[in-house]
């Protein structure tokens, strides 16, 4: 029996981690990979210490800080359900299942699907949800980035250095993103925003030619080879159960990151934190294990 | 062991970074084309693995797509 299992290890678990260990609280790390989102994230330039690193460089850097203590991460280690049962938390993955007395879900967000007819079947084949993984490889060739938020913004900003030409489809009236990123992206030629839109297809024979969509009750076709989908992300909360969540399905915590169940913890951003962000994540896993440090204290466990 | 193993990859994928890492942890030597600057390997990647994310492995003509620890290992005779 554990006294603290974490779940992810995104910057939000990472730190949690890394702050357990610091207490020697006797802790392990069930996550599917190193990083979260984080190492997906093109450029980070907020967060303090770093003036510029990319993501990849950053989540290696927590990979290295927390390697530096004695704790067990098991890797590509799903968890499938996770809840309260007398005092223990039991945690179930794809290969086993744990006791511990406390748990802090941090198990991040994931990209939300479109969920049009072909999405599924030109993944990889032209549709993507990461322009800085994928995005090169459509160079010269002319895309789409569905969204308007900053996910998208960024992407389009990325794609628009090496693509012939990019779309940015946002199905509402205007661009909700930063206005720098907005500014920039109305400065640079091969970039056309399309607002008011609704795409009801992605099209193509083996690889996507195109995409079908509907502005102001007309039906459209652009020919594309690409589709970037940027239309948020959804939080990894299935898994958790008897928690209170809110309609987004983030796990609900208060201010020292308690749920609404004793001894379940949450952090980052599959909670409803305010702001789903690297730095506030770590922040945010680091009061989670000081409340299960504080926690296993004063229940004499 | 395998003889011949490409990987084609992008500096900004964590999955090929994690890949290449793999790699040389079982001292595997590798060819590694950077298919975001290198058009034509991009073509040949696409052309074998029928599909456009990376990291793509050839291990002796074996293709995987996507960082697949089993797969790798198994093409490579270190499972």
């Amino acid at each position: 029996m554990y006294d603290l299992i974490i779940v992810g290890a995104g910057p939000a678990g990472i730190t949690a981690a890394v702050y357990a260990a610091r207490k020697k609280i006797n802790c392990l790390v069930l996550t599917k990979d190193i990083g979260g989102q984080a190492a997906w994230s093109a450029d980070v330039e907020n967060y303090t210490g770093y003036q510029f690193i990319t993501g990849v460089e950053l989540a290696k850097k927590f990979e290295e800080h927390i390697r530096q203590y004695d704790i067990p991460i098991h890797q590509e280690e799903e968890v499938i359900k996770l809840y309260k049962q007398d005092k223990a938390v039991i945690i179930e993955t794809v290969k086993a299942t744990y006791r511990a007395y406390t748990a802090i879900v941090a198990s991040g967000k994931r990209s939300r699907e479109l969920g049009v007819p072909g999405e599924r079947q030109f993944l990889n084949r032209g549709v993507t949800y990461c322009a800085s993984c994928d995005g090169p490889l459509f160079a010269q060739k002319d895309v789409v980035v569905i969204g308007g938020g900053n996910s998208a913004l960024d992407a389009a900003l990325q794609l628009v250095r090496f693509c012939n030409k990019v779309y940015i489809l946002n199905n509402t009236d205007h661009l909700t993103g930063d206005e720098i990123a907005q500014e920039k992206l109305f400065k640079t030629a091969n970039a056309t925003v399309l607002n008011n839109t609704e795409v009801t297809a992605i099209e193509g024979e083996k690889f996507v030619s195109g995409i079908v969509f509907r502005q102001n009750n007309q039906k459209k076709y652009l020919s594309v080879q690409g589709v970037f989908i940027e239309i948020g992300l959804i939080p990894n909360s299935e898994f958790v159960q008897g928690v209170e969540k809110n309609s987004l399905g983030e796990i609900i915590v208060d201010c020292s990151n308690h749920t609404s169940v004793a001894g379940i913890f949450g952090a980052g951003d599959v909670t409803n934190v305010p702001e789903k962000q690297i730095i506030i994540a770590a922040g945010e896993g680091a009061k989670a294990s000081l409340s299960v440090f504080r926690y296993l204290n004063q229940h004499n466990l | 062991m395998a003889q011949s193993v490409i990987i084609y990859s992008t500096p900004t994928c964590p999955y090929c970074i994690r890949a290449k890492q793999f790699l040389k942890e079982h001292n595997i030597s590798f060819v590694d084309y950077d298919v975001s600057s290198d058009q034509e390997k991009a073509e040949e990647m696409i052309n074998k693995s029928g599909q456009m994310g990376v990291p793509v492995l050839d291990i002796d003509g074996q293709i995987i797509v996507g960082f697949n620890k089993e797969a790798i290992s198994r093409a490579l005779g270190i499972a």
